[in-house]
């Protein structure tokens, strides 16, 4: 295989960052340094003023297929994914049908390993995510599912989430709860409020979330097993959690871009690109999902990509299916959340790379896992799964511009700040200069 | 602020001035007159072509839109589909496009989720689109309407032309709006009118009927019903929603009628020349005693009669825009 040496970027490791050269031989960094020689007929990536960083990945992203691929197949959403500089994506169940059984996982995993990037799989937590009767979970363990989850939907009964976590623990996976509570939630469109009242939305509650947040922390602390808290929206449901972590108990927490760049406001024009479960919250909210990049109440940014047709979302607002694309701006958003934070780059990396790879466990540890070599530190003989991310590059978010099939950004004719330049998956140059390569 | 409807869609009265809402009234008197030519029609919307489209069933909204534009003579097209847009196979857009492709001014549209009719503006930004309710968002012309029949029963009595009063006779009126507040397009609508004309309006509901922002709008919430009663110079009963489920909001329908329904009971505290209205069909026995709804008092006739006047000015404001004259 041709080596890439990615020139005079700022390597950003876990505890610090330097000017280096990066040089990739064979899919394998073969070393980091000042000034490295390079074989010749090596690719050369200039990554001047760029952070180089370990690949992202996305815990939380819904690539559609099977069952709905005119939003979303695993190709353009992997294609998505590399421009958004991801180099590894966890495929989320709630396909049709929804991958709870062997032969489904397979399917997803083997259309995956000709994507551009890594495809991993999680597995429902229930048979036909209908919240009854645990899905094989051994099964789909043995063939590298390491996370599980119901979501587009909680695991509703509380002695089935029990039973579930009891199950995981000793199989060495982690369950990931959607929490809301389906009662509380039902038939609302956007968060409860002033504004759901005044627009005359039927509203889904904070404490929807909350509720479920609370409980499964219970359960939890009652089981042992591990528990990922999947895109929460309120400031109290990230305390909470903060909270059960500081006592000692094995819960992580993602947040998601739209719940830390926009507010319910978007959703006063009635335009259904605005309309997600969990749904856009109040300001306060807003600045309190924004603060916990910061303050380490979130381990990770997920995406939530959530792909649908457009007709879908010309609906009315409560007919319209809830969810936005999130693969291609996440990195921009994230970045520009965390402002002039001193150290950002490492924050960066720990949220979109680190902690995301941990918890779907996509490093090395992991021998059993399908697919490893994600969020590692840059250093000779880690897998080379990286990106070269511009800071300073300013652009313009648009429709047009997206690799997804489908269009439902939220974010089109927004600004950005910093943008990905360049993802190596496996030593292969997948996007260079912004672009599929 | 709104300080006119002419030439703009009508989605909502919320942010619609005093002034604005005058407008469509003192418009609205200039068109009764016309009911009572032998000839009831006005060349005003000629050659204009309206769309009725409702989505939801209605039967005075539709009639009294539909005649409003027949006597302004514009050319109707009228479109019933009482189902959602997703039942029907073909989405809101184009069905929009479809109707929008025989040249179109104005769109009157019903339809059972808020918002539809802002999205269906924005579908068609060359087209007025004039609310005719959304779901439990807006209903702007019944909120007009009410006003409009408040205001010339007042003038009525006083013996004083209503376009010659403005919004004076809103001036402290008291206004009790009692029931489902929380499914209520037509309280959202009536509230924005009342108050931007200057009247004070409380509200009376069972706990689980009153929106979680109550506290946020500029009504009092009434603690003793039958106390408000006695306040009232209007009571503006809602229709209990049973066909959205508002049945499970309260224990019973009987026990609803116990403590929120106009009994004929509860009618003998009213103040003697209060006004009860109702933005129909009446679920008689339930918000409204069948014997009360037939009092003098009840102006609900007359609310439906208004439909009409209303609905005139609304398109002609709406449509004729920056035309001052009226024909």
């Amino acid at each position: 295989m041709a080596s890439v040496v990615v020139r005079n970027g700022l390597v950003v490791g876990p505890e610090s960052a330097t000017v280096a050269d990066v040089l990739v031989v064979d899919g394998v960094i073969a070393a980091v340094g000042e000034n490295l020689d390079a074989p010749g007929g090596s690719r050369v990536v200039d990554a001047t003023g760029c952070w180089v960083g370990p690949g992202l990945v996305d815990l939380h992203t819904h690539l559609r297929e099977p069952g709905r691929e005119s939003a979303e197949t695993i190709e353009s959403g992997s294609r998505a994914a590399a421009v958004g500089g991801f180099t590894a994506v966890v495929a989320m169940p709630n396909t049709e049908p929804a991958i709870d059984n062997v032969a489904l996982a397979t399917y997803v995993l083997d259309q995956g390993s000709r994507a551009l990037v890594d495809v991993a799989v999680a597995g429902a937590i229930t048979q036909g995510r209908r919240g009854e009767r645990l899905a094989p979970m051994a099964e789909l363990a043995a063939l590298g599912v390491r996370l599980f989850t119901d979501d587009g939907a909680g695991v509703q009964d509380a002695a089935v989430m029990r039973r579930a976590l009891s199950y995981a623990r000793p199989l060495g996976v982690r369950l990931a709860q959607h929490c809301e509570d389906a009662n509380l939630a039902a038939d609302g469109s956007m968060n409860e409020g002033a504004l759901s009242s005044q627009l005359g939305l039927i509203g889904r509650p904070a404490v929807a979330e909350e509720i479920m947040v609370a409980r499964d922390l219970d359960l939890v602390r009652l089981t042992g097993a591990p528990l990922h808290f999947l895109h929460l929206s309120t400031g109290r449901s990230l305390s909470m959690v903060g909270a059960a972590r500081d006592e000692g108990l094995p819960v992580t927490a993602e947040v998601a871009p739209h719940h830390f760049t926009l507010d319910e406001s978007s959703c006063s024009t009635f335009d259904a690109h605005f309309k997600v479960n969990p749904p856009l919250r109040t300001r306060a909210d807003v600045a309190a999902v924004r603060a916990s990049l910061v303050n380490g109440l979130a381990d990770a940014v997920a995406t939530d990509h959530a792909p649908h047709a457009a007709e879908l979302k010309d609906l009315p607002f409560d007919e319209a299916p809830a969810g936005m694309l999130g693969l291609e701006h996440a990195a921009s958003l994230t970045h520009e959340a965390l402002g002039a934070t001193p150290g950002d780059p490492i924050r960066f990396f720990a949220l979109l790379s680190r902690n995301p790879a941990r918890i779907a466990s996509l490093r090395h540890e992991d021998r059993r896992a399908r697919h490893s070599g994600h969020g590692g530190a840059v250093v000779a003989g880690e897998d080379a799964n990286l990106v070269v991310f511009d800071p300073h590059e300013k652009w313009e978010a648009s429709w047009d511009r997206l690799q997804s099939l489908a269009t439902n950004s939220p974010y089109h004719g927004r600004e950005l700040t910093g943008r990905v330049r360049c993802t190596i998956v496996r030593g292969a140059v997948v996007v260079d200069e912004g672009a599929l390569a | 602020m709104i300080e006119s409807i002419r030439g703009r869609s009508l989605l909502s009265l919320h942010d619609v001035s005093r002034d604005a809402l005058v407008e469509v009234l003192d418009t609205a008197e200039s068109f009764v007159e016309v009911h009572q030519r032998t000839v009831k029609k006005v060349p005003a919307l000629k050659g204009r072509v309206v769309a009725s489209l409702f989505f939801e069933e209605s039967t005075r909204t539709r009639l009294s839109f539909e005649t409003a534009a027949k006597r302004l003579s514009a050319d109707v097209l009228s479109l019933a589909v009482a189902s959602s847009s997703v039942k029907k196979g073909e989405s809101l857009r184009d069905t929009i496009a479809t109707i929008d492709a025989l040249g179109l001014d104005a769109v009157v549209l019903r339809h059972r989720s808020s918002g539809a009719a802002e999205q269906v503006s924005r579908f068609v930004p060359h087209v007025r689109v004039i609310n005719a309710g959304d779901g439990l968002h807006q209903h702007p012309t019944q909120g007009l309407l009410d006003a409009f029949t408040i205001r010339q029963v007042l003038a009525e009595r006083r013996g004083v032309a209503s376009s010659d009063t403005g919004a004076t006779l809103f001036d402290g009126l008291h206004v009790l709006i009692v029931g489902d507040i929380l499914h209520s397009r037509v309280a959202r609508s009536d509230v924005d009118a009342y108050v931007a004309l200057g009247a004070r309006v409380r509200v009376a509901a069972p706990g689980t009927l009153l929106p979680i922002d109550i506290e946020t709008w500029p009504v009092e919430v009434v603690s003793d019903f039958d106390e408000a009663l006695e306040w009232a110079d209007v009571i503006g009963l809602l229709r209990l929603q049973n066909e959205r489920g508002t049945g499970s909001f309260v224990p019973s329908l009987s026990e609803y009628t116990t403590t929120f329904g106009l009994t004929a009971a509860r009618a003998r505290r009213l103040r003697p020349e209060a006004l009860i209205m109702h933005p129909g069909p009446i679920n008689r026995g339930v918000e409204l005693d069948s014997i009360v709804a037939d009092l003098p008092a009840a102006i609900i006739e007359r609310q439906v009669s208004n439909g009409v006047p209303i609905r005139m000015a609304v398109l002609y404001l709406t449509v004729a825009g920056a035309n001052r004259e009226v024909a």
